[in-house]
């Protein structure tokens, strides 16, 4: 019985197969993107439109900065209805020479980013068309660019598709026009979304890009017609990056075969020494040695196994780690500067670490605290998290930043914290992680990856301004306690003339004279009082109505009413003591 | 009211020199400084001769500074406050002083303890007692009853009262809180006292004072300055001896009957007047439990660390090798018993067997 079950289950098993190999073909990224576009940060209409002008804006930032350009970047969104916008981004970055325009946009995974390590804000060569593709699938209509290179040359226009089967760009219409401007690149796209202010909004990406990016001007038109203008704070670019070579610790079995196939040296010792940082020809004879492969070995014949050979030699050999010099963080004065524009609070502390590698790719982590002041004291710290400066918005929660302050004993800093938990006080915490390849959980980067390393690097930072917040915390609380004292001391001072006078019947210029003696005996040690009172106009870089951007207004309403609440409490209070 | 008496202006003088001490610090800019004896057990020592604890001498001062700028003037005040008693031959209950701090706003005491701290620091600082500075505890002084005549003055007439405790019936007379111008006569043979309530009551309904011809009189617990005074008083003037009746249990050796015998270490600037030195323990003592086979209950923690304290702090324990056994022989035994049990055998077997057997013999008193 069984026998004849099995064998037909075979019988039908192959013809099964057969069937199943007529549906069986090849995938286009760009098919496999429309069913999966949240891995890329599209998951709602919402996020659409944020992460639509993130990654033009996050390419217009990076074109500039290699231009040496100091950025002027226009965001402009349109209601049309119908929860169709229409979001038009025009940088005066260097251009893009007109045969690679329909490439960059209209082709997924195309880019000059992917295999150069360099800090810049782009990775993949995906954001951009990505938009591009999903503008075409929710509006079918075509992304509109311009592009100049040169005040001589003229301007090109494109109308662009994707072609999702063969992830190929299709040009719907081709022009060259005149532009008023000198070079840059201009994109117009129409895309299903929703807007919403507040936060995770436009307007605070926008705001927080500016307040990382203080080289940058932004002006923003926001789908009510509103213009806000983020201007510059510096006419310093910062330092340029440079591109470095991979390190080989950094990189994998299979990113390996591929650089073999690719390389143009003839050895496998050539290889080592061009294609990688702090090797030489006698590191790399070293390495081939530890991986017991000939130096000689052409790269393009290694075989996969000793590829893996080659792989775990390089593990075996002690290596210099790479080069710092490659990153360029924003630096401790302009962090602070940009937090003061944000918050206004009582005490600001800010550090830039030294670099640090991971993986083989150098990084530096950069921290920075805000606390008291105008801020909330009962609630959750607020964190403001950046990578290569660009502000991550979404999924703190998954993030290594997020992990990391919640590992920082902030009890040690004056403030509360429950096991697991962020810290509970009037204080932002702001991080940024500059690197030349920034582990992002996923390819939507909104999350940086859980590295040992790199959380460690992150807390070593936190503790350094937590621990410039604790002698701060201190400091006000001896103040006060000193204040208090005095006050102490001024209550009792008359009970004690008084009593004297009563017991030695003195008179009442004696009296005075005896309180002024007292005052100088019990204060003679106490020294001049400093004065650490909160005072909100001392702050000159505060903006207040930058800060409220990307707030909902809700919550500014629930300060006000608070402070009503107070107001008329503390009211309360006076009548009822009197 | 009357005219200060001589004692009185030296309580003035001693108030007006602390005074113009501090006033002259605070003119030469420096800080001012009070002394006062320490007050506590580790500062007296027993001296069998005087028969009370005396200081050794250690002071304690206290300097204004910022912390202490509020019970300097608290200290400031209440010296006021007893100049004016004192001047117009006034007096304060403890309560009372509480009360008048209430005037003093910022400076005023929150609860009593507050300013009876602020009044033992002033009594020691002048060494002299509380009665003298124009304070009185409102606490009773004690119950008496028995073969004395008190002789007391009428505060309206100013004549002599005689008040004879044997005339009070079920009741009793109740000892005042100022004694000094109390006088006595009585043809009694010695003094009960009694620690609990209960047992002077069955002693007094009972006629006992006139069967064994004393005077009664109930402590209450540890007993009273005044109730100490009076006994005192009685010892010395009459010649009486004294012999306490108590629990038998460490409260009652080391609390009760060593405060009456010797003082105590907190107003230790004042046990000259407030000892009764010729004092003996009569009983309930350990030995008795196990003689007159006492119901009794068993130690808890608190009266084994209280009975170790004891032996190894109290320099009048220390002092007599007779208590230290009598405590350690207790302590073997593991419990304790109370005065009201000798009810077990009947309830006159306190005055019909008890009592008679014990004062016929010395030999079982503890001194």
């Amino acid at each position: 019985m069984a026998q004849t079950k099995l064998s037909e289950v075979n019988d039908s098993n192959k013809a099964i197969a057969h069937e199943l190999a007529k549906k069986q073909r090849d995938i286009s990224v760009s098919q496999f993107f429309e069913k999966n576009r949240h891995l890329l940060g599209f998951d709602n209409k919402k996020k659409a439109l944020m992460t639509t002008i993130k990654e033009a804006v996050d390419n217009s930032l990076d074109a500039c900065e290699e231009a040496r350009i100091l950025p002027e970047v226009s965001v402009e969104v349109i209601d049309m209805g119908n929860d169709r916008f229409r979001v038009i981004i025009e940088d005066n970055g260097p251009g893009i020479v007109k045969k690679q325009i329909p490439n960059i946009f209209a082709k997924l995974l195309y880019g000059s980013k992917f295999h150069s390590m360099k800090q810049q804000r782009g990775q993949q060569g995906i954001g951009i068309s990505a938009a591009v593709l999903y503008a075409q699938l929710t509006t079918g209509r075509p992304a509109k660019i311009v592009s100049k290179i040169h005040p001589k040359e003229p301007a090109h226009y494109y109308e662009l598709h994707i072609n999702t089967n063969e992830n190929k760009p299709e040009i719907v219409k081709e022009d060259q026009l005149e532009w008023n401007k000198e070079h840059g690149t201009k994109i117009e796209i129409d895309l299903e979304a929703s807007y919403q202010s507040g936060n995770q909004s436009i307007d605070e990406y926008l705001k927080e890009t500016s307040i990382v990016n203080p080289h940058a001007t932004i002006i923003y038109t926001n789908p009510k017609a509103e213009q806000i203008i983020f201007p510059r704070a510096t006419q310093d670019l910062p330092a340029q990056a440079m591109e470095i070579k991979p390190h080989p610790y950094g990189v994998e079995l299979g990113m390996m075969i591929h650089m073999l196939k690719d390389t143009e040296a003839r050895t496998l010792q050539s290889f080592l020494s061009t294609e990688f940082t702090r090797v030489g020809s006698g590191t790399a004879k070293l390495i081939c040695e530890n991986s017991a492969l000939l130096p000689n070995t052409k790269p393009k014949e290694i075989t996969r196994e000793q590829a893996e050979k080659l792989f775990q030699g390089i593990q075996k050999t002690k290596l210099i780690a790479p080069p710092t010099d490659c990153i360029s963080p924003i630096g401790q004065e302009l962090l602070e500067r940009g937090l003061k524009k944000e918050v206004n609070a009582e005490f600001y502390a800010t550090t830039t670490r030294q670099p640090a590698v991971y993986r083989g790719n150098p990084f530096v982590i950069e921290a920075g605290i805000a606390y008291g002041g105008q801020q909330p004291a009962e609630e959750s710290i607020r964190v403001m998290r950046f990578a290569n400066r660009v502000p991550l918005l979404y999924q703190h929660g998954a993030c290594a930043v997020t992990k990391s302050i919640v590992q920082t004993a902030w009890r040690n800093y004056g403030m509360s914290q429950s096991r697991g938990a962020l810290p509970i006080g009037p204080c932002t915490v702001i991080v940024h992680i500059a690197s030349v390849w920034v582990p992002f959980t996923s390819e939507s980067k909104e999350a940086i990856a859980h590295y040992p390393e790199i959380i460690k690097e992150i807390k070593l930072a936190l503790q350094d301004c937590g621990r410039q917040l604790a002698s701060y915390v201190n400091k006000k609380k001896r103040i006060h306690a000193e204040s208090a004292k005095r006050d102490y001391i001024e209550t009792f001072i008359p009970h004690v003339s008084d009593a004297l006078k009563t017991l030695i019947g003195f008179k009442d210029d004696e009296k005075e004279k005896v309180e002024k003696y007292l005052r100088e005996i019990l204060e003679k040690h106490r020294g001049q009082l400093e004065d650490i009172d909160f005072d909100p106009t001392k702050n000159v870089e505060y903006d207040e109505e930058m800060a409220k951007i990307g707030k909902s207004s809700e919550d500014i309403e629930d300060v006000h009413v608070e402070e009503e609440v107070k107001k008329s409490k503390k009211k309360k209070d006076e009548e009822s003591d009197e | 009211m009357a005219k200060t008496t001589s004692s009185q202006q030296q309580v003035l003088k001693g108030i007006l020199g602390i005074a113009d001490d501090i006033y002259k610090s605070i003119l030469k800019k420096r800080q001012p400084e009070v002394q006062s004896p320490l007050r506590a057990l580790a500062n007296v020592k027993y001296d069998p001769k005087a028969g009370y604890f005396e200081l050794l001498g250690k002071m304690k001062a206290r300097t204004l500074t910022a912390s202490s700028v509020k019970t300097f003037a608290q200290m400031l005040r209440m010296l006021s406050l007893s100049k004016d008693l004192v001047g117009t031959n006034d007096i304060a209950t403890k309560r009372e002083a509480y009360y008048v701090s209430k005037n003093w706003g910022e400076a005023r005491f929150r609860e009593q303890p507050e300013s009876d701290s602020v009044m033992d620091d002033i009594e020691a600082m002048l060494m002299v007692n509380r009665e003298q500075i124009g304070y009185i505890a409102e606490e009773k002084g004690g119950e008496v009853a028995g073969k004395l005549i008190v002789i007391d003055t009428d505060q309206d007439t100013g004549k002599e009262i005689r008040i004879d405790c044997t005339k009070f019936g079920s009741g009793a007379y109740s000892v005042p809180s100022t004694v000094e111008h109390l006088k006595f006569e009585t043809d009694a043979k010695f003094i009960l006292a009694i620690e609990t309530a209960g047992m002077f009551q069955r002693l007094a309904k009972h006629n006992y004072w006139k069967k064994a011809n004393c005077i009664l009189i109930s402590l209450g617990g540890v007993p009273s300055r005044a109730c100490r005074r009076f006994i005192r008083r009685l010892s010395d003037e009459i010649k009486l001896p004294v012999y306490v009746f108590c629990d038998g249990d460490f409260y009652a050796y080391a609390s009760i009957y060593r405060t009456l015998k010797v003082g105590s270490g907190n107003a230790a600037h004042i046990n000259k007047y407030f000892c009764v030195p010729h004092a003996k323990y009569l009983g309930v003592t350990p030995q008795d439990i196990i003689d007159y086979k006492l119901p009794t209950h068993p130690l808890k923690d608190v009266d084994i660390k209280k009975a170790k304290d004891v032996i190894k702090n109290d320099p009048f324990i220390k002092h007599y090798k007779e208590w230290e056994k009598a405590i350690n022989l207790q302590l073997s035994m593991k419990v304790r018993s109370e005065q009201q049990a000798l009810a077990a055998w009947g309830l006159n077997y306190v005055m019909d067997t008890y009592l008679p057997e014990k004062l016929k013999n010395s030999k079982t008193w503890l001194p």
